[in-house]
C-alpha cells in the first residue's frame, strides 16, 4: 500500500546555535546528568540468587504433564501438540489405553519433549484439546548434559506434582474453563511494546500503521 | 667515598611504598571506576567479593595470575613481551620525581619523593612519560594483527600531537616559578597560599593541560586506539592474563600521575588554607598534607572517571582538530602572555582575564566558523537537491 503524500513529513536538519555549537553546554548537561545518578542513587538491580524475579502469569518456562483426578496422566496421545509444535521438540508413542481407562482410546506409552530445542511458544497448549501439557514458570533449569535435558513421559509428570501446588503454576485449564492467563485485564504488561495509544499520531495516520505528521509547532517543512 | 649509602634505605623503603601504594591504588582504582559507573548507571557494580565488594580486586588478581600466559603463534614475541613492561615501567618512572607529600617534613627513615631536588622534574617526567607510547605502538605492532596495528597507529598520532600542548601548557607555569622542579613549583605555591595557587594565574593552561593529559594517557573520551567498537580491543587485542594488566596497571598509573600533576602544578599540591600550610608545624602535620594532596588526587580522579562516563568518544579527525587547530594556538598565546608579563613586570593576576578572555574570543571565533561552514554546506546541499 503507498504511503499516502498527508503522512509524509519532510524535515529540515536545524540550525546548530551558537552555544550549541560550543558544546559546553551539552557537556555541562552530561555531567550534571551522570553526577545527578550518583547523588539519586535509585538502582533496580535485583539480586538474583537471592531475590527471584516476580513474573507475570502468562510467563511460558518448563512443560509439565498434568494428571487428572485420578493421578493418571490426561494426554490421550493425539499428536496435535506434536503436530503443532514449530521447532519439532515432542515425539510421542501412543499405546491403546488400559481396558481400565473407559474414557479413552489411547494413551502416551512415552512422551519426550526435548527441551533445548524448545522454543517455549506454548503452541503445544493451545492446541491440546484435554488440557494436559501446561507451560510452568520454572526458568533456571540446567544439566550437565544435553541428554538430561530431553524430558520423557516421567520428568514431565513429576514437574506437574512438583508445581502443581505452586501458587503462580495453578492447573491452569479445567475443561472449558481458562485459567488466570486468560484474564487480560488482571494481567501484568511486560512493557510498553509496540502498543498504541488512542491519542498517538501513529493511531490517526492516513496509511494504517504509519506514523502520522506531527503537530504544526514541531513540523519543519521545506519548500 | 660512602656518601651515598645515607640515603640508600629511605630511598629503598620510599621506593617500596610507592610501588606497593601505586599496585594496590591501581587495583582499587579498577574498582572505583566500577563502582562510579556502576552509579552513574543506578547498577550496584561489585559487590560479591567482602562487603560492598572491597576484595574484588584481591580476587581479580588471583584470578588474573592464576590465568594462562598465551602467546599467539603469529606474534613477534620479544617485542610482544617487552611492550606492556615498557608500558608499565615508563609510567611508574614517571612517579619518581612527583613529590607525594611535604618533603621537607619527611621523617628521616622515609622521603616523599623517591628523587628529590631533581631540577629537571618536568622534563624528565614528560620525556619518560611520552615514552610510554612505545609500549603502546610495539604491542600492536608485534600482536601482527590489523586491529592491533590501527589502535597502535592511532595512539602513536595521538599522543605525539598531544604531547606539545601538553608542554606548553606546563611551560607558563615553569616561566613563572622559574624552575623544573617540581618540589619548588610546589612549595612557591604553598608559601603564597591558596591566592598564589596556579590556577589562578594560569586556568587555560590547567584546562589544556587535564585534557591533553586525558588524551596522552588513552582515556575517553580519548581512548582511539582501543576503542571496543571498532578495534575489538586496539593495541592489547592479543593480549591477556597478566600482560593485558600490565597495560592497564600503566594506564592507571598515567591516571594517578597526572593527576597528582595537576594537583602539584595548578592547585597547590598539599597547600590548603588554615589545615596544611608550611607554618603548620603540629603533631601529625604531614599526615594532613599527604591526605590533603590525596584528597585533590581523588578528586581529579573522580572527575576523569565522570568525563569517562559522561561524553561520547571523539572522531579521529575531531581529537586532531582539537589538538592541532584549538590547544596548539591557545597554549602559544598563554605562553606568549606569560612572557610579556614576565619582561615588563606586570602584576601576574593580569593573565587570569587575559586567559579567560583569550579562551572567549578563541571560542567565538571558532565556533562561528564552524558555523559559518555548516550553514554553507546546507546551502550546498540544498541547491543540489
Amino acid at each position: 500500500m503507498p504511503i499516502d503524500p498527508k503522512d509524509v513529513t519532510w524535515i529540515t536538519e536545524p540550525e546548530l546555535g551558537f552555544w550549541e555549537a560550543t558544546f559546553l553546554p551539552a557537556i555541562m548537561k552530561g555531567l550534571k546528568t551522570t553526577l545527578g545518578h550518583v547523588t539519586d542513587y535509585r538502582p533496580v538491580t535485583q539480586q538474583y540468587p537471592e531475590q527471584r524475579p516476580i513474573l507475570p502469569q502468562h510467563y511460558r518456562g518448563v512443560h509439565r504433564l498434568n494428571r487428572d483426578e485420578k493421578g493418571r496422566v490426561k494426554c490421550v496421545a493425539c499428536m496435535l501438540c506434536a503436530t503443532a509444535c514449530p521447532a519439532n521438540c515432542i515425539a510421542i508413542e501412543a499405546a491403546p489405553a488400559p481396558p481400565d481407562w473407559p474414557d479413552r482410546d489411547k494413551f502416551p506409552a512415552e512422551f519426550v519433549l526435548d527441551e533445548l530445542r524448545c522454543i517455549y511458544c506454548g503452541m503445544c497448549e493451545e492446541a491440546c484439546p484435554v488440557d494436559a501439557i501446561e507451560l510452568t514458570h520454572i526458568y533456571d533449569m540446567t544439566s550437565e548434559t544435553r541428554a538430561a535435558m530431553v524430558f520423557d513421559k516421567n520428568k514431565l509428570l513429576n514437574v506437574y506434582d512438583e508445581t502443581k501446588d505452586n501458587p503462580v503454576d495453578p492447573v491452569r485449564t479445567h475443561r472449558g474453563r481458562l485459567g488466570p492467563a486468560s484474564e487480560l485485564e488482571n494481567l501484568a504488561t511486560l512493557g510498553p511494546a509496540t502498543s498504541v495509544e488512542r491519542d498517538d499520531r501513529a493511531a490517526k495516520a492516513n496509511t494504517p500503521g504509519v506514523i502520522g505528521a506531527p503537530p504544526p509547532a514541531v513540523r519543519n517543512v521545506s519548500p | 667515598m660512602n656518601d651515598w649509602l645515607p640515603s640508600l634505605i629511605p630511598t629503598l623503603i620510599t621506593i617500596a611504598v610507592v610501588l606497593g601504594a601505586i599496585l594496590t591504588g591501581c587495583m582499587y582504582l579498577v574498582l572505583a571506576e566500577r563502582k562510579v559507573s556502576a552509579w552513574m548507571q543506578d547498577r550496584i557494580g561489585p559487590n560479591r567479593v567482602g562487603p560492598m565488594g572491597l576484595f574484588q580486586p584481591v580476587a581479580d588478581g588471583i584470578k588474573i595470575l592464576l590465568k594462562e600466559g598465551v602467546i599467539p603463534s603469529h606474534v613477534d614475541k620479544w617485542l610482544f613481551l617487552i611492550a606492556p613492561a615498557i608500558s608499565m615501567f615508563t609510567t611508574m618512572l614517571a612517579f619518581a620525581v612527583v613529590p607525594f607529600g611535604p618533603v621537607d617534613q619527611a621523617p628521616s627513615w622515609l622521603r616523599f619523593i623517591i628523587a628529590p631536588n631533581i631540577d629537571i622534574g618536568l622534563v624528565f617526567i614528560f620525556a619518560v612519560g611520552s615514552l610510554a607510547v612505545y609500549g603502546v605502538i610495539l604491542g600492536g605492532w608485534a600482536s601482527n594483527n590489523k586491529y592491533s596495528a590501527l589502535g597502535s597507529l592511532r595512539a602513536s598520532a595521538q599522543v605525539v600531537s598531544y604531547e606539545i600542548p601538553l608542554g606548553m601548557s606546563v611551560l607558563g607555569v615553569v616561566l613563572m616559578s622559574h624552575t623544573l622542579n617540581l618540589e619548588k613549583i610546589l612549595s612557591l605555591q604553598a608559601e603564597g597560599g591558596i591566592a598564589h595557587w596556579n590556577i589562578w594565574y594560569q586556568p587555560l593552561a590547567a584546562l589544556i593541560f587535564y585534557v591533553s593529559s586525558l588524551a596522552e594517557s588513552n582515556r575517553l573520551p580519548f581512548d582511539l586506539s582501543e576503542c571496543e567498537q571498532e578495534l575489538v580491543g586496539g593495541y592489547h587485542t592479543e593480549y591477556g592474563g597478566l600482560r593485558m594488566v600490565l597495560f592497564f596497571v600503566g594506564e592507571y598509573t598515567h591516571l594517578v600521575t597526572i593527576s597528582f600533576l595537576t594537583s602539584i602544578l595548578f592547585f597547590g599540591g598539599w597547600n590548603f588554607p588554615w589545615i596544611a600550610t608550611p607554618e603548620s608545624n603540629y603533631f601529625g602535620a604531614w599526615l594532613v598534607k599527604i591526605l590533603v594532596l590525596l584528597a585533590k588526587v581523588l578528586f581529579s580522579i573522580f572527575l576523569i572517571m565522570m568525563i569517562r562516563w559522561t561524553i561520547p568518544r571523539f572522531r579521529f579527525d575531531q581529537l586532531m582538530e582539537l589538538t592541532w587547530k584549538v590547544f596548539l594556538p591557545l597554549s602559544l598565546a598563554n605562553v606568549v602572555a606569560v612572557m610579556f608579563v614576565l619582561q615588563f613586570a606586570w602584576p601576574p593576576i593580569v593573565l587570569l582575564p587575559f586567559s579567560i578572555l583569550l579562551f572567549a574570543l578563541f571560542g567565538f571565533f571558532t565556533v562561528t566558523a564552524k558555523r559559518m561552514e555548516l550553514s554553507r554546506r546546507r546551502r550546498a546541499s540544498l541547491v543540489m537537491q
